[in-house]
């Protein structure tokens, strides 16, 4: 348990990426209590455009919405999208990589197949595709992230498997006559989790950063919904007159993608042993 | 090699046929007959005749199958179809607009490789210093930054306040137009290129054959030049091909922001516009360029290393 806690200590990354993302969810659950105004309907005309100041800590947007108050309430956005995307294309790609590792034969070549066709279009091109077929909206986007980007999973879970496949303690839970669903779920899983949860962790950044791409093309969520990516779509017209309008939003979006890749960095360090090994 | 080229373009012929079959159901099942109002009828009271007409004029009254079978088939001999909107060859609308963009991913490349992996080279060499620890601070930023947003900060900066180079546009094509798109476009990729560069040559400086080419008494440079940097150039490639999708998807937003008439900034207007024949030109050609990228990242391995033969 020592061992551990030194290990933590050593583990910038992962220190500061959680110290961060922690920040990031408090923000997100507890908006109502940390935001000034309300996001929405505190829309004042007359004093629209106002530079950052002690009443509105970081200026108002073009209707007088306070931007602090909905930088917090944007918090909520993304990170459901990051959260609830990455959760599904998780499931997709460990189910898939699961079964194509341990089954093998055409499974797998059709598994793999299908794997690598999804590698081979750019992630933000295929949410746009599907986009332009579902019309732009929040929830098409969960669908939109949700069900393209378990590539990664897929391939890290496989690989694994194939490495565990042959190892001592599956051979000894098969040998045992444990099924091959149970010895799937319950031996193998639970052993390969680590890399998952790094892959996981990264898809998180990831999918706030293209919900933010796509709002801000005017395809994610739409006005009024108080998202990061929105609240950019239109800074550019205003960047000459209101520049903090693009300021803190985009901001936002920084840092909460800085916090999770330094987070996945930061596990990778703790729970894969190769790179541990590297380091030493 | 030139036999393992042709299979590999060959394969091709399948990926764009999945791709295809995938991007032609999922345009073409859309609710409320988006195609049709593409196509100019708008209004809800529209003459049931004049729809009928439209209807015909796309074929738009034949079954899904029929219309993917003349899809495949016109794909096949290069015809990508007519424009919904505007009733041009979809072939000539992306002709026209793929330069600007091929222009400004290569110029973004160009810009990530010069920095991004001498950045990562030196880093690993001089692991634990002040370089490194910025070098990487500064990786990670890059890695994280949303490219809108730094376009936008770039824009306000050079533009809105020096004053030094113009907000968007195209302009006459000159070099001073395409500085802040492709800047913008090549951090992220700089910053990739820069930690995968620094991961492969620490890896390869623990390396056995590093150690022996040291004490046969080579020198630092001898080694870091011929060993550890030709060693670490294959893993890089890799990261590079591969992660060359993902700036060709990053291009839609940046030319979007500096309304760089190219094939993103086309792609998301046709998306809005429902222009469904150069949506699917758009996305099939992004993802032709990525698959030859990476088939020239693979003939590129035999010209580094040797040891990798191609049958």
């Amino acid at each position: 348990m020592n061992g551990a806690l030194r290990t933590l200590k050593r583990q910038k990354n992962l220190m500061i990426g959680g110290a961060i993302t922690l920040v990031i969810v408090l923000m997100a659950l507890f908006a109502p209590l940390l935001a000034p105004y309300d996001p929405i309907t505190q829309a004042d005309l007359l004093r629209s455009e106002e530079p950052p100041s002690r009443t509105f800590l970081f200026g108002t947007d073009t209707q007088g919405r306070d931007i602090l108050s909905r930088v917090i309430y944007g918090a909520r956005v993304s990170l459901a999208i990051g959260l609830i995307t990455q959760f599904l294309n998780s499931v997709i790609g460990v189910l898939l990589g699961l079964t194509a590792g341990f089954l093998g034969r055409w499974w797998d070549d059709l598994v793999m197949g299908l794997t690598n066709i999804m590698l081979s279009i750019p992630a933000l091109v295929l949410a746009l595709a599907i986009m332009a077929v579902l019309g732009p909206g929040l929830f098409n986007v969960f669908l939109a992230l949700g069900f393209t980007n378990w590539s990664y999973s897929c391939r890290v879970t496989r690989s694994q498997v194939l490495a565990a496949r042959s190892l001592d303690y599956v051979q000894a839970a098969r040998a045992l006559g444990q099924g091959r669903i149970r010895i799937m779920l319950r031996q193998i899983l639970p052993n390969i989790v680590g890399p998952i949860l790094v892959i996981a962790t990264l898809g998180v950044a990831y999918a706030i950063l293209t919900e933010a791409s796509l709002s801000f093309l005017g395809l994610g969520a739409q006005p009024p919904t108080p998202s990061w990516g929105g609240m950019l779509s239109t800074a550019r017209e205003q960047l000459f007159t209101a520049p903090w309008i693009s300021i803190f939003p985009g901001l936002a979006i920084f840092v909460t993608v800085l916090g999770l890749n330094l987070l996945g960095d930061g596990l990778r360090d703790v729970l894969d042993p190769h790179t541990i090994r590297t380091r030493r | 090699m030139l036999a393992y080229a042709f299979r590999r373009i060959l394969q091709f012929v399948p990926t764009i046929l999945v791709i295809s079959l995938i991007m032609f159901f999922l345009l073409n099942v859309l609710p409320g007959n988006a195609a049709l109002m593409a196509a100019g009828v708008q209004d809800r009271g529209m003459d049931a005749k004049y729809v009928e007409q439209m209807l015909k004029k796309w074929d738009l009254d034949k079954p899904l199958h029929v219309r993917y079978w003349n899809y495949v088939t016109n794909l096949a001999r290069g015809d990508l179809g007519l424009s919904f909107l505007r009733g041009e060859d979809v072939r000539q609308v992306l002709l026209a607009r793929f330069w600007p963009t091929l222009k400004l991913a290569l110029v973004a490349m160009a810009i990530a490789i010069a920095v991004g992996v001498p950045l990562g080279f030196l880093s690993a060499l001089r692991h634990g210093s002040w370089l490194d620890a910025c070098s990487m601070i500064g990786a990670v930023s890059g890695v994280s930054l949303p490219q809108f947003w730094l376009g936008l900060l770039l824009m306000f900066l050079m533009s809105v306040k020096l004053r030094l180079l113009p907000t968007s546009g195209y302009g006459d094509g000159s070099f001073s137009h395409l500085v802040l798109p492709a800047l913008t476009l090549g951090v992220g990729y700089m910053a990739l290129l820069a930690r995968t560069t620094r991961a492969a040559v620490m890896e390869i400086l623990s390396a056995d054959y590093v150690r022996t080419a040291a004490a046969k008494g080579l020198s630092r440079l001898a080694i870091n030049g011929k060993h550890v940097f030709r060693n670490a150039l294959i893993l890089v490639l890799t990261t590079a091909g591969l992660q060359f999708g993902s700036l060709i998807g990053q291009t839609v937003i940046v030319e979007k922001l500096f309304s760089w008439p190219g094939i993103g900034s086309l792609l998301v207007d046709t998306i809005f516009q429902r222009d469904i024949p150069v949506v699917q030109g758009c996305i099939l050609l992004i993802i032709l360029v990525f698959l030859c990228v990476n088939l020239a990242v693979d003939l590129l391995y035999a010209a580094i290393d040797p040891r990798i033969e191609y049958r």
